[in-house]
C-alpha cells in the first residue's frame, strides 16, 4: 500500500465508526441499529487492515479475519432476535421493547 | 439345569459383581433424581412415573442379584469407590460395606420401598408437580442406601442428613398450606437437636480413636476402653440422642405425628418403613460401642419401653386414621429400641424389617382409603366400608393383625414375641412388662382402627360414595405388602449372624414357650377386649364422654401433652428472648445500613428505562469520558 497514507485510512475508519455509533444512538428502527453496529465493526477491521498494511505486519489481516467472523455470529444473533422482536411486537421498533425498565 | 445356575451364582458372589452391582443401586435412584429434576416439569405423569418407580425398581432389581450373590457366599465385601477427601492421616472414603446387616436394610429400603413408589404413582394421580414428588422420593432412596451402604460415619452422617432433608421437603410438599410447612419445619428441627448429638459423638470417637470407620471404631474400642468407661458412655449416649432424633423416641419424638402432614406414600416410606428406623440400625451398627457402655444401653432400652407405651395410649385417642398410625410406628420403634436395650439386636433388626412389611401395608391402606373417600382421613367420619374396599380392609385385616401380633399366622408375632422373650432371658422383668402393656394397647388401638374405618355405618357422604381404587398400581403393592405381613414374611431371616453379637436369649429354650403363651394371651384378649368396647357395646364411647375418662382421652389425644410443654418451655421463651433482642443498638445500625442501600437501589433502578438507545448513549458518554480520563493522565 504505497501512495495512500496510514492517516488516510484511519481518519476513514474513525469517521466510520462515529457514523455506525450516531447511528446505533439514534436511530430507532432495528434493523439500522444492527447496520449501524455492522459498520462499526467494519470500521474496526478496516483500523486493522491499515494499520497492518502500514507496519508491513500480517497480525492486522488476521485480526480482520477474527472481526468479520464475530460480525457474521452477530448478524445471525441479531437477526433471531429482530424476527422475536417483530413477532411479539409487530412493529421494529426498539423502544417498544423497554419492558426491562426498573 | 442346575449347572448354569450354580455358575451364575458363583458369578454373583464374585468381588467384581458386587463391585459392579453395590453402586448401582444408590446410583439408579439418583440418576432418576438428576433426570426429574432436569427435566423441569417437561415430562407427562406417566413418563415422570416410569423414571421415578423405575429406577427405584432397577436398584430393587440388583439388590435382588446382590442377595443371590451374598446367599451363595456369605462373605462381607467393601467397594472403595474414591477417596471422598485427603487431610493428612483423615481419608474417609466413599466406600460401601455389604454385609448381612446392610443387605437386609438394603433389601427393605429398595424393595418395599419400590411397591410403596408404584403404589404412589396410583395415589398421586390428578395432583400437580408429580416430577418434584419423585424427584424427592428418589433422592430419598438415595440418601437411605447411602446411610446403610456407607462404611463410616461421615458417609452415614452424609446419608443421615439427606434422608432428613427430604423427609423435611416430603412433609411439606403439599406446601400451599402453611400448616404443612409448619409441620417440616417442626421435623426438621427436632430431628436435627437429635443429628447434633450425633456429630459431636462422631467427633468424639475421631478424636479418641483417630477413625471413623466403622469396623476399625468397633475392633479399637475395646482396646482404647474398659466397658463403663465414662468417655465411651458418653460416645454411646450422644450416638442414642441421634438415633432418638430419627426414630421419634422419647423426648424428641413430637415430630413424627405432624409429619403425617405429607402425601400418604411418603408417610409409608419415610415415615414408617425406612428413615424413623434410621436409628435402629445406628445402634445396631455401632453395637460395639453400647456394648462397652452398659448404662446408655439400659438407657435405650427404658426410653424404648417408655415411649412404647406412651405412644400406645396416644394411638388410643386419636381419630385420624394417619395420626394413629404415626403414633403405633412411634410405639413400635420403641419395642425395636427396647430389644437393642437388652442387647438383642438381630431381633431389633428382624422386627424392623417385618415392621417395614407390615407398616408400609397399613399406610398404604390408609392411602387407598384416603382418595377413595374423597381425602377424608378423620375415622369420625368413615365407617362401613369394608364391602366397598375389599382391598384396603384386606390390607388393613392382615396388616392390622401383623401390627396386634395375632398368633402364628403373623409377620408382627414372630418378631415380637421374640423380642418379649429377649427380654425376658436378659433377666429384664420391668421392660417385659412394658412390652405386654403395650401389646395389649397395640391390640387395642389396632382394632378400633379397623372398626372404626371399615364396620358400622358410613358417618359422612365422602365415606358413602367411596370409589374402591383400581389397577395395577393399587392393587399389586398392597398384594406382595400382605403376603410379606403374614407368617412368610417371618420366614425370611436376615443373615446377621455373623455382623451382629448373639442376643441374651439366642440358643436358650427353656421359657420360651411360656413367653409365646403369655404374648399370645395378651394380643388376643386385648382383641377381645377391643371386639367388646368399640365393636359390640360402644361402651368406650360412653366411657370417653364423662369425667376421668374425659379427661384422659383429651390426654391422651395430644399425646401426653408434649407439644404444649415443648411449646411452653422451650418456644415461647425463645420467641419472648428474640422479640427483646430485636430491638437494641446494634440491630438499629444495621437497618440504618439497609435504608441506605435502598435508598441507593431506588436511585440507580431509575436509570433501567429499558431504552437499548439510552444505554447505548450512556455506554458511549461512559467510554468517552473513560478515554479522556486516560488521555488527560498520560
Amino acid at each position: 500500500m504505497n501512495g495512500v497514507p496510514m492517516e488516510h485510512g484511519l481518519v476513514l475508519a474513525a469517521t466510520l465508526f462515529a457514523l455506525g455509533l450516531c447511528g446505533l444512538m439514534f436511530r430507532r428502527n432495528m434493523i439500522f441499529v444492527l447496520m449501524s453496529l455492522e459498520i462499526m465493526l467494519n470500521a474496526a477491521g478496516l483500523a486493522f487492515i491499515v494499520a497492518g498494511t502500514g507496519w508491513q505486519q500480517p497480525q492486522g489481516q488476521v485480526m480482520f479475519l477474527l472481526v468479520i467472523t464475530l460480525a457474521a455470529a452477530e448478524a445471525s444473533v441479531g437477526l433471531a432476535l429482530l424476527i422475536q422482536l417483530y413477532h411479539r411486537f409487530k412493529t421494529l421498533n426498539i423502544d417498544v421493547a423497554s419492558r426491562m425498565r426498573g | 439345569m442346575m449347572e448354569p445356575l450354580t455358575t451364575f451364582l458363583t458369578t454373583l458372589s464374585t468381588a467384581q459383581a458386587t463391585a459392579a452391582l453395590l453402586p448401582l443401586t444408590f446410583l439408579l435412584p439418583l440418576a432418576g433424581t438428576l433426570i426429574l429434576a432436569f427435566s423441569r416439569g417437561t415430562l407427562s405423569y406417566r413418563l415422570s412415573a416410569l423414571v421415578g418407580v423405575g429406577s427405584v425398581g432397577l436398584a430393587a432389581v440388583a439388590t435382588l442379584l446382590l442377595a443371590l450373590g451374598f446367599a451363595a457366599d456369605a462373605a462381607p465385601q467393601t467397594v472403595t469407590l474414591w477417596t471422598w477427601i485427603a487431610v493428612g492421616d483423615f481419608t474417609p472414603r466413599i466406600s460401601l460395606a455389604l454385609d448381612g446387616l446392610s443387605l437386609t436394610m438394603l433389601g427393605v429400603i429398595t424393595g418395599v420401598g419400590f411397591l410403596i413408589h408404584l403404589f404412589a404413582a396410583w395415589y398421586m394421580r390428578g395432583e400437580a408437580g408429580i416430577t418434584r414428588f419423585y424427584t424427592y422420593m428418589n433422592l430419598f432412596v438415595f440418601s437411605m442406601i447411602l446411610l446403610v451402604l456407607g462404611d463410616n460415619l461421615l458417609l452415614l452422617f452424609l446419608g443421615w442428613e439427606g434422608v432428613g432433608l427430604c423427609s423435611y421437603l416430603l412433609i411439606s410438599y403439599y406446601y400451599q398450606h402453611s400448616a404443612n410447612g409448619w409441620a417440616g419445619f417442626k421435623a426438621f428441627i427436632i430431628t436435627r437437636i437429635g443429628d447434633v448429638f450425633l456429630a459431636i459423638g462422631m467427633f468424639l470417637l475421631f478424636s479418641r480413636l483417630g477413625t471413623l470407620n466403622i469396623t476399625e471404631i468397633l475392633e479399637l474400642a475395646p482396646k482404647a476402653w474398659q466397658a463403663g468407661d465414662t468417655t465411651v458412655e458418653l460416645a454411646a449416649f450422644l450416638l442414642l440422642g441421634g438415633a432418638l432424633g430419627k426414630s421419634a423416641q422419647l423426648p424428641l419424638h413430637t415430630w413424627l405425628a405432624d409429619a403425617m402432614a405429607g402425601p400418604t406414600p411418603v408417610s409409608a416410606l419415610i415415615h414408617a418403613a425406612t428413615m424413623v428406623t434410621a436409628g435402629v440400625y445406628l445402634i445396631a451398627r455401632m453395637h460395639g460401642i453400647f456394648e462397652l457402655a452398659p448404662l446408655a444401653l439400659y438407657t435405650t432400652g427404658l426410653i424404648g419401653a417408655l415411649t412404647l407405651l406412651m405412644a400406645g395410649f396416644a394411638a388410643l385417642a386419636q381419630t385420624d386414621i394417619k395420626r394413629v398410625l404415626a403414633y403405633s410406628t412411634m410405639s413400635q420403634i420403641g419395642y425395636m429400641f427396647l430389644a437393642l436395650g437388652v442387647g438383642a439386636y438381630d431381633t431389633a433388626i428382624f422386627h424392623l424389617m417385618t415392621h417395614a412389611f407390615f407398616k408400609a401395608l397399613l399406610f398404604l391402606s390408609a392411602g387407598a382409603v384416603i382418595v377413595s373417600c374423597h381425602h377424608e382421613q378423620d375415622m369420625r367420619n368413615l365407617g362401613g366400608l369394608w364391602r366397598k374396599l375389599p382391598l384396603a380392609y384386606m390390607g388393613f385385616v392382615v396388616g392390622g393383625a401383623a401390627l396386634a401380633a395375632l398368633p402364628l399366622v403373623s409377620a408382627g408375632f414372630y418378631s415380637k414375641d421374640e423380642i418379649l422373650w429377649q427380654a425376658l432371658a436378659a433377666d429384664q422383668q420391668g421392660l417385659l412388662i412394658a412390652g405386654l402393656i403395650g401389646a395389649l394397647l397395640t391390640s387395642l388401638y389396632t382394632l378400633r382402627l379397623i372398626i372404626g374405618t371399615f364396620h358400622g355405618t358410613a358417618k359422612s357422604a365422602n365415606a358413602r360414595h367411596a370409589e374402591a381404587g383400581r389397577g395395577f398400581a393399587h392393587g399389586l403393592p398392597l398384594v406382595v405388602l400382605a403376603v410379606l405381613s403374614t407368617f412368610l414374611g417371618a420366614w425370611i431371616t436376615p443373615p446377621l449372624s455373623g455382623v451382629l453379637p448373639a442376643g441374651p436369649g439366642d440358643g436358650v429354650t427353656a421359657g420360651h414357650g411360656a413367653v409365646e403363651l403369655i404374648a399370645a394371651a395378651v394380643a388376643l384378649s386385648g382383641m377381645a377386649l377391643a371386639v367388646w368396647l368399640f365393636g359390640l357395646k360402644r361402651g368406650w364411647l360412653r366411657l370417653a364422654d364423662h369425667g376421668m375418662g374425659a379427661g384422659l382421652w383429651q390426654l391422651w389425644h395430644h399425646a401426653w401433652g408434649f407439644d404444649m410443654l415443648y411449646d411452653w418451655t422451650l418456644v415461647r421463651p425463645y420467641r419472648g428472648l428474640v422479640a427483646l433482642l430485636k430491638s437494641d443498638v446494634v440491630e438499629g445500625v444495621f437497618r440504618l445500613l439497609a435504608k441506605l442501600v435502598r435508598l441507593v437501589h431506588l436511585g440507580l433502578s431509575r436509570t433501567q428505562t429499558g431504552k437499548l438507545r439510552g444505554y447505548a448513549v450512556t455506554m458511549v458518554v461512559g467510554a468517552t469520558l473513560i478515554l479522556l480520563s486516560l488521555a488527560l493522565v498520560i
